[in-house]
């Protein structure tokens, strides 16, 4: 569970760090979209160099993020096996043991693990680089127009915010309590199947309850200090749009054209 | 058992950006059936230190010896069940591993983890509630029912029902109410003296660390800075107040009534009881001049 670096934050004071939320997130959006523009070589390495370059000034260690990402790789070599075996399209380059590898399913099987290797490691970099209330802040503000329709995005933030806030405290939370249980002789990792609902309701029920009392508190909490809605509320954060970000929708709008123009 | 730490380190999150050495250098030895305090301000390390004495971490470095049971740095231990039921750990806040219906169950739910059958368990549980100082009402109770110092109890019954040979505590009597530590402590010192238990006890009060420990480990910033007997630990005041830490009240009214009055308590003041002596012994002396 350690080894999962989606949804963590690394603090750091990068250009990409200091990015507008609203940029990162659009940014992310389109690169959605743009990504399946990419349909040959050019236009694949037109891609990677940009991702690669947004990881660069990001200034995370690649190493992290190559260990982060082990727990995806597995679904990204499947899916470039199930290309190789089952496209049949182009000249057959080997035969082994009645299996027949085609060019082109070489060829589709690497664009496609590629096309999805980047786009996990774009949506990553944004979590990485931006932290839960800047992504929240940020969703609020790209959202705010559907208020119009009476959408509650205030409080969709704020939940959000509130559920993306508690995940390392219960996290935490579990971690002790299960050392806690294995103090008291569990095993989580084996035995029956019997004694493992047993461990897991020795686990469950204590992270229930002080997961309840903590809602209750935080609910208190904020009726105390006289919270009551979106309407009117000003922000202690305010984000700010500077002109690097203009420069980086630009920058994102150029590669969407540069894109277009190379696919075939 | 005896306990033995040879250069232990502990990093927390090793190779993530976020990792933390929260132990290092750490050289200790306990001795079977001794009660040793440890103290340190908030964030030293007690409490890492502490898990590694029943094999819930496993040091990123250097060896932990637990009676006949050794854990490497970086090797695989396999008989940790049997350890861990030697080792009982009560933690912070025991009160949050309650999860069963009744008190009863709750507190039988570590012995029949390590073996023991349910008639012994629920025979031997008016045992455990008295040993903890709760009436016998509450065995059908459910545990959520009671006040936060009534679970605390209940948490702590759940542990010594294992009969563990060694018993970490930590912060055991935080946030009860001083007549329910003291008999909470005085509860555990028996445990000492009458079954030869090996105490392990984490604590913020300087009070109960002079008082019941026969030896006193001072952490600061992840390591042992200061290891020994109370009367000697407790002697360097200023030193203690540099780590972030305090000496029993006791020992500063000896302090300042030596200096106040130029004289030499023959020995030093841990408790209230060594006060009392103490002065006895000077008020004789002075009643003679
Ligand atoms: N699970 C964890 N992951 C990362 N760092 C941790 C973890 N647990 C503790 N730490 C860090 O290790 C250091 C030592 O923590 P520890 O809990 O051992 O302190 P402590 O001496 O018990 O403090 P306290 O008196 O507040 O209980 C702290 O700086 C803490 O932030
Ligand atoms: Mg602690």
């Amino acid at each position: 569970m350690n080894n999962m670096i989606i949804g963590k934050y690394v603090p750091g004071d990068s250009l990409i760090h200091r990015l507008d939320p609203r940029t990162k997130l659009l940014l992310m959006f389109i690169y959605v979209f743009i990504v399946f523009l990419a349909n040959n070589e050019w236009t694949y390495g037109v891609l990677t160099f940009f991702t690669c370059a947004l990881l660069f000034l990001s200034r995370i260690k690649l190493s992290f993020i190559i260990k982060g990402l082990k727990p995806v790789l597995w679904v990204i070599v499947f899916t470039f096996l199930l290309h190789v075996l089952f496209t049949k399209e182009g000249n057959i380059v080997f035969q082994w043991l009645g299996i027949e590898v085609y060019d082109k399913a070489i060829q589709q099987g690497a664009f496609i693990s590629l096309r999805f290797l980047l786009l996990i490691v774009v949506t990553t970099l944004l979590t990485l680089t931006t932290t839960p209330i800047e992504v929240t802040d940020g969703m609020e503000s790209l959202l705010s127009p559907l208020k119009k329709w009476n959408i509650p995005v205030h409080e969709l933030a704020l939940m959000m915010s509130i559920s993306l806030r508690f995940i390392p405290t219960l996290m935490e939370e579990t971690e002790k309590i299960m050392k806690a249980q294995m103090a008291r002789g569990v095993d989580f990792a084996s035995g029956p199947l019997s004694e493992r609902m047993k461990a897991m309701t020795a686990l469950l029920v204590p992270l229930f309850i002080s997961a309840f009392k903590r809602a209750e508190e935080l609910a208190v909490a904020m009726e105390v200090r006289g919270y009551r809605g979106g309407n009117g509320r000003t922000k202690w954060r305010e984000l700010t749009w500077r002109g690097i970000d203009t420069a980086f929708m630009i920058l994102l709008g150029f590669l969407a054209i540069v894109l277009w123009l190379l696919r075939s | 058992m005896d306990i033995v730490f040879r250069d232990v380190e502990h990093r927390y999150q090793i190779n993530t950006p976020f990792e933390k050495r929260a132990l290092y250098d750490i050289h200790m030895d306990i001795r079977n059936g001794s009660y040793v305090a440890v103290v340190g301000h908030t964030g030293s390390g007690k409490s890492t230190l502490l898990q590694h004495l029943n094999g819930l971490l496993q040091p990123t470095k250097g060896t932990v010896h637990l009676g006949k049971y050794t854990i490497t740095a970086g090797k695989k231990e396999k008989h940790l069940k049997s350890l861990r039921k030697k080792v009982g750990i009560v933690f912070q806040f025991p009160e949050h591993q309650l999860f069963e219906e009744t008190v009863e169950k709750d507190i039988c739910f570590g012995p029949m983890n390590f073996g023991m059958s349910e008639q012994e368990a629920k025979a031997r549980v008016g045992e455990w509630l008295a040993l903890v100082g709760l009436p016998e009402e509450v065995r059908h109770k459910s545990p959520f029912a009671l006040s936060g110092g009534q679970m605390r109890r209940v948490a702590i019954a759940g542990v010594l029902a294992m009969n563990p040979e060694v018993l970490v505590l930590d912060e055991p009597t935080a946030g009860l109410d001083p007549r329910g530590r003291k008999e909470m402590m005085d509860m555990f010192a028996q445990l000492q003296r009458r079954k030869g238990m090996t105490i392990v006890l984490v604590t913020h009060s300087m009070e109960e660390a002079a008082r019941y420990a026969d030896d006193i480990i001072v952490m600061h910033q992840g390591t042992i800075v200061r290891r020994g007997a109370p009367e000697h630990i407790f002697r360097h005041v200023d030193d203690l107040i540099g780590l972030g830490l305090d000496v029993p009240e006791t020992v500063l009214f000896q302090r300042a009534i030596e200096q106040k009055f130029g004289v030499q308590f023959h020995a030093p003041c841990l408790t209230i009881e060594d006060v009392i002596k103490n002065l006895q012994t000077l008020f004789t002396r002075v009643k003679r001049i």
